[in-house]
């Protein structure tokens, strides 16, 4: 069967691929790009391990077809660090130990990154229920959240 | 497997007519995990979110159509719409977390035809109405007559929703939706309740719609609790015959998340609460 040609942008780049009409985004960012960073925990928009955003907005890659995304902006995990400076959140992330085996983590980026584009400042609460839909199965969530609001104190801080 | 994204109305509906085994794609939050579990084999996927206007939430007579692509979390931004309407606002809120809300949509909602659909109840209480497409043209049909059972609807082959259409919003009116779950998020109704009510100068109840989610095979619209608060004031006295008409008129099935008698009396316990929150809307007080 003749697979779609998609023309769009990928973390700033313009990107061009083939893909079958079945298969989700998240398919062809590891399978056809090799942007592996974002990941598969269940694939039916539970976990949140394949967050990206589309258009400056969070979603699910695995509830999403790749030929979806012609014509729209994508970012992903591998767009957050600028070169070799990591992110602030990235860099909290390590500081703070708020990662363990890691899986959950680049879901966790991409979500945190987009409350904090929109809500510079968010409670505890907000920041709970903003991230409600990214499981971790390691570290209890506890520093995760604490890492965040530590990020935006800092940014805010900063700017 | 094939994959369209039409332009226009015109060009959705004839290649939804013209193929069997074609199904409409909104946010996709439900199609894509039918299509991996392989609950679904479609030939074809009809993406509706290019066609003009789908994406839009407009000012119509007072009320506001919002185009069947609109997400939930775009009504959420939309100040008018939240103003005049926050239970069906705060209803779509409620589906799924974050990422589900970048994507999932009231059509989607209540086409895939859930009992537990959470949008639903809140719009049969607004009194919304979806705009149908089809080969035949356009038809209105009330939303509380769109599903017909558990993923079933009143959509013929080639027809979709463009369009739901939320009626204009009386003075002194108000509405909430709210649904009991086991956890605080990302989990499936219980029970869900809907209320929209309109009152007068003395806060007496002039119109009400209650209606009722996953406590039946469909929404149920509890007309015998309308007519339990109307031309009364919402003291305690009519609070309990609304929670009683609620639990009277709920049909629950018995199952791991709730038994039919839990049911029954969560559904009054969230009319009752719902009730007190429309009110307050509706008397200015909160948001
Ligand atoms: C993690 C997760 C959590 C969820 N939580 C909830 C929840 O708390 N409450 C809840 O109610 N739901 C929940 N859902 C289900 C789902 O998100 C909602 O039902 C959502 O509103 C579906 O909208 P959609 O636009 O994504 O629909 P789609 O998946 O695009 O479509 C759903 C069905 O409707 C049809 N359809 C879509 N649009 C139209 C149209 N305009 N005209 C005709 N047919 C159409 C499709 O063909 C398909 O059969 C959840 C889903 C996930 C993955
Ligand atoms: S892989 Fe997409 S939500 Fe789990
Ligand atoms: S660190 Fe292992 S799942 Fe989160």
């Amino acid at each position: 069967m003749s697979r779609i040609h998609v023309t769009t942008k990928i973390n700033g780049d313009e990107t061009e691929f083939l893909c079958e009409a079945e298969a989700t985004l998240l398919d062809v960012l590891r399978d056809e790009l090799g942007l592996t960073g974002t990941k598969e925990g269940c694939g039916t928009g539970d976990c949140g391990a394949c967050s990206v955003t589309v258009d400056g907005r969070l979603v699910c890659s695995c509830l999403m077809l790749g030929a979806e995304a012609e014509g729209r902006e994508i970012t992903t995990i591998e767009g957050m660090a600028t070169g070799e400076t990591l992110h602030p959140l990235q860099k909290k992330f390590i500081e703070m130990a708020a990662l363990q085996c890691g899986i959950c983590t680049p879901g966790i980026l991409v979500a945190a990154k987009s409350l904090l584009e929109r809500n510079p400042d968010p409670s505890e609460e907000e920041v709970r229920y903003w991230l409600a839909g990214n499981l971790c199965r390691c570290t209890g969530y506890d520093k995760i959240i604490r890492a965040v609001l530590d990020t935006a104190a800092d940014m805010r801080r900063a700017s | 497997m094939r994959f369209e994204a039409p332009r226009s109305v015109e060009e959705a509906v004839t290649a939804l007519a013209g193929q069997t085994g074609a199904h409409v794609l909104a946010g996709g939050t439900d199609l894509l995990v039918k299509l991996r579990a392989e609950m679904i084999e479609p030939d074809l996927i009809v993406d509706i979110k290019r066609i003009a206007g789908m994406r839009e939430i407009a000012a119509e007579e007072g009320g506001w159509r919002i185009g069947a692509a609109v997400s939930g979390a775009e009504m959420g931004e939309h100040a008018g719409l939240v103003a005049d309407w926050p239970g069906v606002v705060e209803a779509a809120g409620l589906i799924g977390s974050t990422q589900v809300q970048g994507r999932a949509t009231l059509a989607g909602n209540l086409c895939n035809a859930s009992p537990a659909a959470d949008s639903v109840p809140a719009m049969v209480a607004a009194g919304a109405v979806a705009r149908i497409v089809g080969p035949e043209g356009t038809r209105d049909l009330a939303v509380i007559d769109v599903p017909k059972g558990p993923g079933k609807t009143a959509l013929e082959r080639g027809e979709f929703i463009a369009s739901i259409f939320l009626p204009a919003r009386g003075a002194r009116s108000g509405d909430a939706y709210l649904r009991f779950i086991p956890r605080t998020e990302m989990d499936i109704a219980v029970v869900g309740c809907g209320i929209s009510l309109s009152l007068d100068e003395a806060g007496r109840v002039t119109a009400a719609r209650v209606a009722l989610g996953a406590v039946g095979p469909k929404v149920i619209l509890v007309e015998a609790a309308a007519e339990a608060i109307k031309r009364r004031v919402l003291d305690e006295a009519a609070l309990s015959d609304l929670a009683e008409a609620c639990s009277k008129a709920a049909t629950p099935i018995d199952d791991k998340r709730g038994t039919v008698a839990f049911r029954r009396h969560v559904a009054g316990v969230l009319a009752r609460r719902a009730a007190v929150i429309a009110e307050a809307r509706a008397k200015g007080e909160t948001a």
